[in-house]
């Protein structure tokens, strides 16, 4: 795998797209190398599509630049890239037989006819198609309708396969060999393969590095070892296989504190008393005696899955999840260790310890004990607290103080969900509003890539003026 | 069986308002007027047959310019923005709001000696008359059915999945290609109908004719107006010819249809 030294075909510098006023993808910036077979994941909505589409040349970024081969191809039609898309939906032509389809590019190439016969069917062989030539496309099951697809855009020979979660319509087993198969046939035509999926499993499987995107960012690029051992942040290591994200305390190099015990890990530079999110794999924690562990706690469900157990440990308020080949009993106290290898620290997603609003009063009653001040266009109402008319105030709002889960229009309208981590308690959700992002505990799971109303509960909120309306800026 | 059950009442329908009469027209058709068998009303009928055939080719010019009209207009509609694609689909329907005679009374007026168009055309220096032949007729023709020609088109082709055009594109398709290749052999299915509501009805209209064509004008729906009344045995002959005729006429289509699907 000595990637390094491939030459990179192409590449996206600072790629920026908006459609309807949402950023779809904020300052992307990608190098793609030769062979390489390269999967873009995320949740739905987080921009992958949109990135590929700007590569087959189907959309236009607002800015930034699309290099191909050392040349800015920005604004060239898709026709005349040497790029060939494999379509979510297949996208055969129906009114074409199998054959028909995949000679489609070369019949455009006006390549001779003899010439065209032959790269088909040397194609369709490799798809594993023999003898399909004069079937109709619709009468074929899902799992050759793709390998049609494939065919089509492989036997054009170009550069770069583009690949639009291809196998997302075929059933699990069906997805499973056909992966293995994508693969093979990555391999053996030495082609670039530029995959999107929001399946993980299939990401790890099948690429040589996988680029991890939400909302309309790239969160991580790595290899498959790379993202899964390594995540730089809870959103990756949740988004990748399972993981217990826990919230922890840096104490110094290569100590940090997690539920009220200080463990042992091999991470440094985090700096002291930083708070972090620490994760640790299911199947990293070790089932021990209870006065061995690191940390105790009961056994609360057990499930065989067939290769191992899963176990839910409570401890404290936390559950943890634990995957071991033996099974501990349930409602028995179990000790649980964890090798400081496997404790992997991560800077928190929004480093910030409450939600703070700095704003002047718009309107202030005394007598009716209420004050008013706008955000993002909108009003809000302060009950139960005077600040007077031209403060300027700044306003704390604990996590626990927003909820998107009551009925009607919400103090924001529409906000939208960026991640939701579970940290063993609750929900940690980060949103985002028009001009800024929020924390919000939860206990219930929300959607992620949804939008919803925002509510603040400043019964909960601490308030801190910062200059009364008597000083200079209390006349803005 | 429930399904069975419903669909009941569309079957007495069928049978007392399209079985029986095409029965009763059958057995009409076969006898002479004392109402014993007899070949005599397909013999009269036969004095038509140029009337049958103007009708046809009449039918046939209007239906092709209705598709060379209506084509460009379906694909220009289909590529439109869907709110304005709602306020042209609505001027296309508009007119039909309108009585059908109404239409052609109006046709008559724009199209009489002195009248607007002659007028206009006058100040031009351009003489002659615009009523009274069978260009008249064709233009009344295809102003009454474009709109059957234009939706069927036009509903077949917004459905094609614009993916496949991306798909054209990506293999290497330029503007030209993606319609050759893509939309114009999908759009085929919408044509087959288009033709069909567009022939059919033309052929067997009446009162067109009457009011916009001049004396050799006339079409076989006139000759079975006039004389189903006076020889209901002869009409019956007619109508039944004129039935056999279209019959063929939409198997033909659905043969061309289904090859160019399978092509």
């Amino acid at each position: 795998m000595e990637q390094k030294q491939k030459k990179v075909i192409v590449s996206l510098k600072d790629i920026f797209l908006r459609y309807d006023g949402e950023v779809i993808l904020n300052n992307i910036s990608l190098d793609i190398h030769e062979k390489e077979f390269v999967t873009i994941l995320g949740p739905s909505g987080c921009g992958k599509t949109t990135t590929l589409r700007i590569i087959g040349g189907f959309v236009e970024p607002e800015s930034g630049e699309v290099i191909f081969d050392g040349k800015r191809i920005n604004g060239l039609p898709p026709h005349k890239r040497n790029v060939n898309t494999v379509f979510q939906k297949y996208s055969l032509f129906p009114h074409l037989n199998v054959f028909d389809n995949v000679a489609f590019g070369l019949k455009l190439k006006k390549l001779p006819k003899q010439e065209i016969k032959e790269k088909v069917l040397k194609m369709l062989a490799i798809v594993d198609l023999k003898g399909y030539e004069k079937r109709s496309v619709s009468k074929l099951s899902g799992g050759q309708q793709q390998r049609v697809a494939i065919a089509r855009a492989l036997v054009c020979d170009p550069a770069i396969i583009l690949l639009d979660e291809p196998l997302g319509a075929l059933d699990l087993k069906l997805r499973k060999s056909m992966q293995l198969e994508l693969k093979e046939i990555q391999q053996q035509t030495e082609k670039t393969f530029i995959y999107v999926t929001h399946d993980q499993e299939e990401a790890l499987t099948m690429s040589d590095r996988v680029v991890v995107m939400n909302n309309g960012s790239i969160e991580q690029i790595g290899t498959p070892e790379e993202v899964y051992n390594e995540p730089v942040n809870a959103f990756v290591a949740d988004f990748i296989g399972e993981a217990n994200i826990l919230n922890g305390t840096m104490i110094g190099d290569c100590r940090v504190r997690i539920l009220g015990k200080e463990l042992e890990c091999v991470d440094k530079g985090f700096g002291t008393d930083t708070p972090v999110d620490v994760v640790i794999r299911p199947e990293d924690l070790i089932i021990t005696k209870p006065e061995d562990g690191q940390l105790t706690g009961v056994v609360e469900t057990v499930t065989f899955k067939g290769v191992h157990y899963e176990m839910s440990v409570r401890a404290g308020k936390c559950e943890i999840l634990v995957h071991s080949t033996k099974s501990a009993g349930l409602g028995s106290t179990v000790g649980l260790r964890v090798i400081p290898f496997n404790i992997q620290i991560m800077n928190k997603l929004l480093p910030i310890s409450s939600n703070t609003i700095e704003t002047t009063v718009t309107y202030a009653d005394e007598a009716g004990r209420y004050f008013e001040f706008e955000l993002e266009g909108e009003t809000l109402t302060v009950k139960d607290k005077y600040i007077p008319q031209g403060s300027k105030v700044r306003i704390h709002l604990p996590f626990n103080a927003l909820s998107i889960t009551g009925s009607g229009e919400g103090d924001l309208k529409d906000v939208y969900i960026e991640s939701v981590i579970y940290k063993g308690e609750q929900n940690e959700i980060i949103l985002e509003s028009d001009t800024r992002k929020w924390l919000m505990l939860s206990d219930t799971d929300e959607q992620v890539a949804t939008y919803v109303p925002l509510w603040f509960d400043f019964k909960k909120a601490s308030f801190e003026v910062i200059a009364s309306p008597d000083a200079k800026e209390g006349d803005l | 069986m429930k399904s069975r059950k419903l669909s009941i009442p569309y079957i007495a329908w069928m049978v007392v308002f399209t079985m029986i009469p095409i029965v009763m027209i059958g057995l009409t058709a076969f006898r002479d007027k004392a109402g014993n068998f007899s070949l005599e009303p397909f013999a009269k009928a036969y004095d038509y047959r140029f009337v049958f055939l103007k009708s046809l080719w009449i039918a046939l010019i209007s239906t092709v310019i209705c598709l060379i009209l209506a084509y460009p207009l379906a694909y220009l509609l289909a590529k439109m923005k869907k709110s304005t694609q709602k306020t042209v689909q609505m001027l296309i329907m508009v007119p039909m709001w309108m009585n059908f005679l109404l239409r052609i009374y109006a046709w008559k007026i724009l199209l009489q000696d002195s009248g607007p168009l002659d007028t206009a055309l006058s100040l031009l220096g351009i003489h002659g008359s615009y009523i009274g032949n069978t260009a008249a007729v064709v233009v009344g023709m295809v102003y009454e059915y474009l709109p059957f020609m234009v939706l069927p088109i036009f509903t077949v082709m917004s459905k094609i999945d614009n993916n496949l055009i991306e798909a054209a594109q990506d293999l290497g398709s330029n503007g030209a290609a993606v319609f050759k290749k893509v939309i114009f052999p999908l759009s085929i299915p919408g044509v087959i109908s288009g033709i069909t509501m567009v022939f059919v009805p033309t052929a067997s209209t009446f009162l067109v004719a009457e009011h916009l064509g001049g004396k050799d004008d006339t079409m076989i729906g006139d000759i079975i107006d006039k004389i189903f009344l006076t020889d209901p045995n002869t009409g019956s002959a007619i109508s039944l010819i004129l039935m056999v005729f279209i019959l063929v006429f939409l198997i033909l289509m659905n043969l061309f249809g289904d090859e160019e699907a399978i092509a």
